[in-house]
């Protein structure tokens, strides 16, 4: 375990180079950063004073050295409008993206495992074809007009929640209905498909005929085999789980790095923007390394691979 | 064949032809401009809800523009982008991962570790980054989807060339002269392309919904363009005085995108002969 662990630290220690890497080409190659912080009446000789203290006026290689020296340090500029360092800025928002993140997840899996598990089951039945009508609707839903929608039923009409601000559980329940809808549906899909093959398995047949009761020969036998392809996906979508904080965040007024990244870039307030790509982008490299982890200690096959 | 053409394969085929019909045809259909808007019909009801006409099915926006013609208009907008995101995303993709596959060597490793990296990145802020410094705009927009969307494409098109490399016709067709050239073209793409249509297909529904978000979020179609996602960065506004402005542009986001994805688990099915041995069992 200890070689498998370490192996995937410098898989994880690459990965968070590249994606700094990437932030750097992204950020560099998109355009003119000192046009884009400036207003737009500002004159030749302004830009390139500003050029000049962003180092833009000196060649790519000595820019992306220092952008990776500053990286390093923590090092992203001052913001602009808060005359506050950026990464402070960020790092004191991201315990709110975690919180909602983590609340979403937990949603998606509460729900979406019984309701795989279940449709598997009841293949072909009516439960099933409800259960995955549901799942295809849900995929099909973007996050924003989920949210639009139960702002306007749950919140305006009914009057059960609060719209938006960030405070108790009540503020957290549409938010996290909002950003775990998606990633629910995903999960019960993979987690019917999983468990049908499962199910069919010989391990399995051979527990039914020794006589287990169904529900020890469904929890003990076939979930745990099927809990590998689910930690993958919860992996892989925390990814699109932290895109979609952005625009969670964005209609709850929930304050988070995402809607911190948004206001940013309409503020022209460059290294918050950069800040907080980064410091997102390195979540969520640093759960999937959690995950591989988890993997190792859920299927020791993995780690001999 | 003729059973695998049946209701799962219709039925979304339907949704997703009306909408391209939709788009196509607005110009004809649209009973209003999608631009300019009635100052005196503004924020108007549905027709069945009082108030509402039935020159302004859907209702009216803020700007007294018809909900209905904007859809249609939308349609276009947001169709032709995803299209455009997707072909190019795909055609780069599937290109890379073939090369890749095929010749292996530096050129892969590399290849292999981008996609990690690119893998290890939520799209959505790869677009941020990228919007933040270009400024938003259609032409942007198309390539930091398709941007988004090629990984998927090299990625799995790569691992079907390196098997289909070792395959014995391809030793054969090596074995008779045949050129690089000529196995790539002729005898990988071929095996290749009906995994290529699938990924599309569900890249299509995929990159709906990103550029609506990037779109509401005001970072791609910009106003007064009439589009899915721009359309409801307004009307989030002022939903609690009209709802039919909120929940149109949603709905049609929704059908389409439900309506590719029900396309796609059915072209699935029908390609992948796995999935329906697992089914008829």
């Amino acid at each position: 375990m200890a070689r498998y662990a370490v192996r995937k630290l410098v898989h994880t220690a690459f990965v968070a180079f590249g994606v700094v890497s990437l932030v750097f080409v992204a950020l560099r190659m998109s355009g003119d950063p000192a046009a884009t912080m400036l207003p737009g009446d500002a004159s030749i000789d302004e830009l390139v004073a500003l050029r000049k203290v962003l180092g833009l006026d000196q060649s790519l290689g000595v820019q992306y050295a220092r952008f990776l020296g500053d990286a390093l340090r923590g090092d992203f500029g001052t913001s602009f409008r808060h005359q506050q360092p950026a990464l402070g800025l960020v790092l004191e928002r991201l315990p709110a993206t975690l919180e909602l993140a983590f609340a979403a997840l937990l949603l998606a899996v509460v729900v979406a495992l019984p309701l795989g598990i279940l449709a598997a089951l009841h293949r072909g039945r009516a439960l099933d074809v409800l259960a995955m009508g549901l799942a295809v609707v849900g995929q099909a839903t973007p996050y924003f007009w989920m949210g639009l929608m139960l702002i306007l039923i749950v919140a305006v009409e009914l009057a059960w929640l609060p719209t938006s601000g960030r405070g108790g559980l009540a503020f957290l329940v549409l938010p996290a209905i909002t950003l775990g809808t998606h990633f629910a549906a995903v999960l019960a899909r993979l987690t019917r498909t999983t468990m049908l093959e499962t199910l069919t398995q010989n391990y399995v047949t051979t527990a039914r005929a020794k006589g287990l009761g169904e529900g020890r020969v469904i929890l003990a036998h076939a979930l745990k085999n099927a809990a590998v392809p689910v930690v993958t996906l919860i992996g892989l979508q925390f990814g699109t789980l932290l895109g979609g904080a952005v625009v969670t965040e964005t209609i709850f007024a929930w304050p988070g790095v995402g809607r911190l990244a948004v206001q940013s870039i309409f503020a022209r307030d460059y290294p918050v923007v950069q800040a907080s790509v980064f410091v997102l982008a390195l979540t969520f490299v640093a759960i999937n390394l959690l995950v591989d982890l988890l993997y190792g200690v859920l299927d020791p096959r993995i780690r001999d691979e | 064949m003729s059973r695998r053409l049946g209701w799962p394969l219709l039925l979304p085929a339907a949704l997703v032809l009306a909408a391209v019909l939709a788009a196509i045809l607005a110009p004809w259909i649209s009973p209003a401009s999608p631009t300019t808007g009635e100052l005196g019909a503004r924020l108007k009801p549905p027709v069945w809800q009082a108030g509402g006409s039935v020159q302004r099915l859907l209702g009216s926006d803020l700007l007294g523009r018809d909900v209905l013609s904007r859809l249609l208009w939308g349609a276009r907008i947001s169709l032709s982008i995803a299209l455009a995101a997707t072909i190019l995303g795909a055609v780069v993709g599937s290109t890379v991962g073939l090369v890749a596959g095929y010749y292996r060597g530096l050129a892969d490793g590399a290849l292999t570790k981008l996609i990690d990296v690119q893998l290890g990145f939520p799209f959505v802020l790869l677009a941020i980054s990228v919007i933040a410094v270009a400024g938003p705009g259609i032409g942007v927009l198309v390539v930091v989807l398709a941007v988004g969307s090629w990984v998927g494409h090299a990625r799995i098109v790569r691992g079907l060339a390196l098997s289909l490399r070792e395959r014995d016709y391809v030793h054969a067709a090596r074995a008779v002269g045949a050129g690089n050239a000529r196995i790539l073209l002729r005898h990988l793409l071929p095996e290749v392309l009906s995994v290529i249509l699938i990924l599309a297909t569900f890249d299509v529904g995929r990159i709906i919904i990103l550029e609506s978000t990037l779109s509401f979020l005001g970072l791609g179609v910009q106003p007064p363009t009439p589009s899915w996602g721009s359309d409801l960065r307004d009307a989030a506004i002022y939903i609690r005085r009209a709802w039919w402005t909120a929940a149109f542009p949603g709905l049609a986001i929704m059908v389409v995108v439900l309506g590719v994805n029900l396309l796609g688990d059915a072209l699935r099915d029908a390609f992948d002969p796995r999935t329906v041995a697992s089914r008829s069992s």
